[in-house]
């Protein structure tokens, strides 16, 4: 039925080369109990794609579907086809490391390594052998930085633990070392969460600055931070995918009940 | 007697609780003003009160008296008997006296020795029912004067926790006074050891032979107390012990938290842990019933001459008796590495291997470090499995093939069998205990302060 609402939403305009990542048919099992029913969702190219719902929906689950995060929980169980390109990342002919690598993550609790802030923006340029010196891994790092907005407050102490760094810099620290592996698709479970509104303003505005050169999905409880940063928006309840769009309709008209019913707050 | 008072005390103790309790609780169904603590800590004030002084009164007396009873009677004995003689055969009358009291009679006790008896008996009927008195009477006077404290407002909760944290840090002092206690007992007799034998040549002698005669009679060496081989020894033993521990106590650490699954895990991990609790004189038996032979034949057919109490042998088994001190504490460590960290991991492309590599391990370091010193101390320190499976004769060797021995086997070999405890000989074991406490302690200080320098602390 999702199938079906999917073909009917995205109109012949759209042709399937825009989206960056395309779900079909996702279900997802925790041991008996199903988190996710027949989920169809395209992550378009170069756009923010915000999901929202109530609590326990299966936000979380499904953006982690996305990167193959699931697979490190012994329980879950994926099923259905998503594909990044085109290409099926379920397929046995993928790496879910290489496709990490591809599609970063940025958690909900802020959790740089206990290293040094270099170390920790370093991090994956070294294992991936994506520089081949000190100097381009320096330049990784400080570019990195730079584009997560972090470097003017940290330039003078690059050594210190990334742990030493308020919360909101911790958090944009984990953005810049989702940046630093130049992944193409960058996941977001609530990256403002934790923070106050000054440091949600700053990741805010980041997040539409990286819109530039990457892909962003980011999962989110907050209405307005949905309306604020994102292009499309879609929306989750009790697991299932209720309505899908441009953000700007859904905010304003919304087709279903259901997310009118969450939008103007009356549960959830 | 002494159990009746406690037991007494201890009755009187619970009802002063109630007591207490009943009482601040009546209070403040009559009254207007809410008590500051809740009613059980009103009780708990009493009880202290009743209870503690008491207790501490009947320790003391039980710790005092024997010492107080032993002066007295000393001191009502006949001049004529006692004028002549020294005062360790003094000591050997009062314990004749002492058994006598307690109706041990051996042959026929002189008369003064049976009515000194007859008074000490007496003596300590008085001391107990004295001691009864005065602990009954203190109980009842804490419990007369704490229940009267006890008003709306006064502050019992603030009373009982400060007993609570001073009987906390007596607790923790304890610990540390006995090891001072050890450490002074050790110095004491290793100080009487240097009158003898230079420090110098104990701690840069080459050679260590100490069974010297101690009878006219005896066979015996001429006595060398150069105490380098043996430390090699040692050094020697748990240094193979170490190289096989680590790797393999490391590895199946890493193995079991993060690549196992919970049901292998649910197995292993228990099995592992039956392996700290084999008895040590049980690898010994491995050791020279097993691994010692087998190694022996072995050497012969490659055509290499191992002794059949050769240091690898002790080492491989000691190696095997302590995989699980630092598997198990490796373990425990990265396990406690927030998941959080596993997964910033492996969302930026890592794999297992280097998330393992390059977060977990450097994170889990202190608790790592922690399972890898309580296992080397554990190697330094142990005992029956070389006394059962390394030699006696202290070979200065690196050559893990040739039989070494141990500081501990020596301190085993020194303090059994025909001793006399101011010779040397004896007093060598002492000597031998000190210098290696000594050096675990060094080996602890070192190794926490690397743990310092290098963690990665992750909250
Ligand atoms: N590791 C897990 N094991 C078992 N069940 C899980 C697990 N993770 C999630 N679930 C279940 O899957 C459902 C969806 O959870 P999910 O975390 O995706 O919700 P969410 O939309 O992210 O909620 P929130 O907004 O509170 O983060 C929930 O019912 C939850 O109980
Ligand atoms: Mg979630």
């Amino acid at each position: 039925m999702a199938m079906a609402q999917v073909a009917v939403e995205m109109p012949e305009v759209e042709p399937e080369e825009t989206f960056k990542m395309l779900g079909r048919g996702v279900n997802v099992h925790y041991g008996d109990k199903q988190a996710l029913f027949d989920v169809s969702l395209a992550i378009r190219a170069n756009q923010v794609t915000s999901l929202i719902g109530p609590s326990g929906c299966g936000k979380s689950t499904f953006i982690r579907c996305l990167n193959r995060m699931n697979d490190v929980i012994e329980i879950c169980r994926v099923a259905g086809d998503i594909t990044l390109d085109g290409r099926d990342i379920y397929s046995p002919k993928i790496d879910a490391v290489e496709l990490r690598a591809r599609v970063g993550m940025v958690f909900q609790k802020a959790n740089p390594f206990p290293k040094s802030i270099f170390d920790n923006v370093a991090y994956g340029p070294r294992i991936h052998g994506l520089a081949s010196n000190k100097t381009d891994l320096e330049a990784i790092v400080v570019q990195s930085l730079s584009q997560a907005g972090l470097f003017e407050e940290v330039k003078d102490r690059l050594h210190a633990p990334g742990t030493s760094l308020s919360g909101g810099q911790q958090q944009r620290l984990c953005i810049a070392r989702a940046i630093a592996v130049t992944p193409e698709v960058i996941l977001m479970d609530e990256p403002c969460s934790a923070l106050d509104p000054i440091a949600t303003a700053r990741i805010e505005e980041l997040i539409d600055e990286l819109r530039k050169d990457y892909t962003i999905v980011i999962v989110t409880h907050s209405m307005q931070q949905a309306a604020r940063v994102s292009q499309y928006t879609a929306f989750f309840h009790l697991g299932v995918l209720v309505e899908e769009g441009e953000t700007e309709f859904m905010f304003t008209t919304p087709r279903d009940q259901r997310t009118q019913d969450y939008i103007t707050g009356r549960f959830g | 007697m002494l159990l009746y008072v406690f037991a007494i005390i201890l009755t009187l103790t619970v009802l002063a609780y109630f007591h207490g309790s009943r009482r601040a609780a009546s209070l403040s169904a009559f009254s207007d003003t809410p008590l500051h603590s809740r009613p059980a800590y009103h009780g708990a004030y009493v009880a202290i009160w009743a209870g503690l002084p008491s207790q501490v009164l009947v320790l003391l007396w039980v710790s005092l008296e024997t010492a107080a009873l032993d002066a007295l009677i000393a001191g009502t004995l006949p001049d004529a008997e006692t004028a002549a003689l020294s005062s360790s055969e003094r000591g050997l009358i009062v314990s004749e006296i002492k058994s006598v009291a307690r109706g041990l009679i051996f042959g026929e006790p002189a008369p003064f020795i049976v009515d000194a008896a007859a008074r000490y008996g007496e003596w300590q009927r008085i001391a107990a029912w004295c001691l009864a008195a005065s602990a009954i009477s203190l109980v009842l006077l804490g419990l007369a004067v704490s229940q009267r404290r006890i008003t709306a407002l006064f502050r019992a909760r603030h009373r009982v926790e400060r007993v609570l944290n001073g009987t906390m840090v007596l607790c923790s002092l304890a610990a540390i006074v006995t090891t001072f206690g050890i450490v002074i007992s050790l110095a004491f007799e290793a100080f009487k050891f240097f009158q003898h034998v230079p420090i110098s040549e104990f701690l840069f002698g080459l050679s260590w032979e100490p069974q010297i005669a101690i009878r006219e009679d005896q066979v015996a060496g001429t006595g060398a107390f150069g105490a380098i081989p043996v430390f090699a020894g040692t050094f020697l033993i748990s240094a193979i012990a170490m190289i096989v521990a680590v790797p393999v106590g490391l590895m199946s650490a890493v193995y079991l938290s993060e690549f196992a699954r919970p049901g292998f895990r649910a197995i292993v991990k228990p099995l592992l842990e039956i392996l700290a609790g084999v008895p040590t004189v049980v690898y010994g038996f491995f050791a020279v019933l097993v691994i010692a032979p087998a190694l022996k034949s072995f050497g012969g057919d490659i055509g290499l001459p191992i002794a059949s109490n050769s240091a690898l042998a002790a080492g491989l088994v000691m190696g095997i008796m302590i995989i699980p001190f630092i598997s198990s504490l490796s373990d425990d460590a990265l396990r406690a590495v927030p998941q959080a960290m596993r997964e910033g991991s492996l969302g930026l492309g890592a794999t297992r291997a280097e998330t393992v590599l390059q977060v977990l391990l450097p994170a889990a370091l202190p608790g790592i470090m922690g399972g890898i010193l309580l296992a080397a101390s554990r190697a330094i320190g142990e005992t029956m499995i070389v006394v059962m499976a390394a030699g006696l004769i202290a070979t200065l060797t690196l050559d893990p093939l040739q039989s070494v021995t141990t500081v501990t086997v020596q301190i085993v070999t020194l303090l059994t069998g025909d001793t006399e405890f101011d010779s040397p000989k004896t007093l060598a074991a002492f000597a031998l205990g000190l210098t290696l406490f000594v050096m675990t302690l060094c080996l602890n200080v070192a190794a926490l302060r690397t743990v310092q320098k290098y963690r990665e602390k992750y909250d």
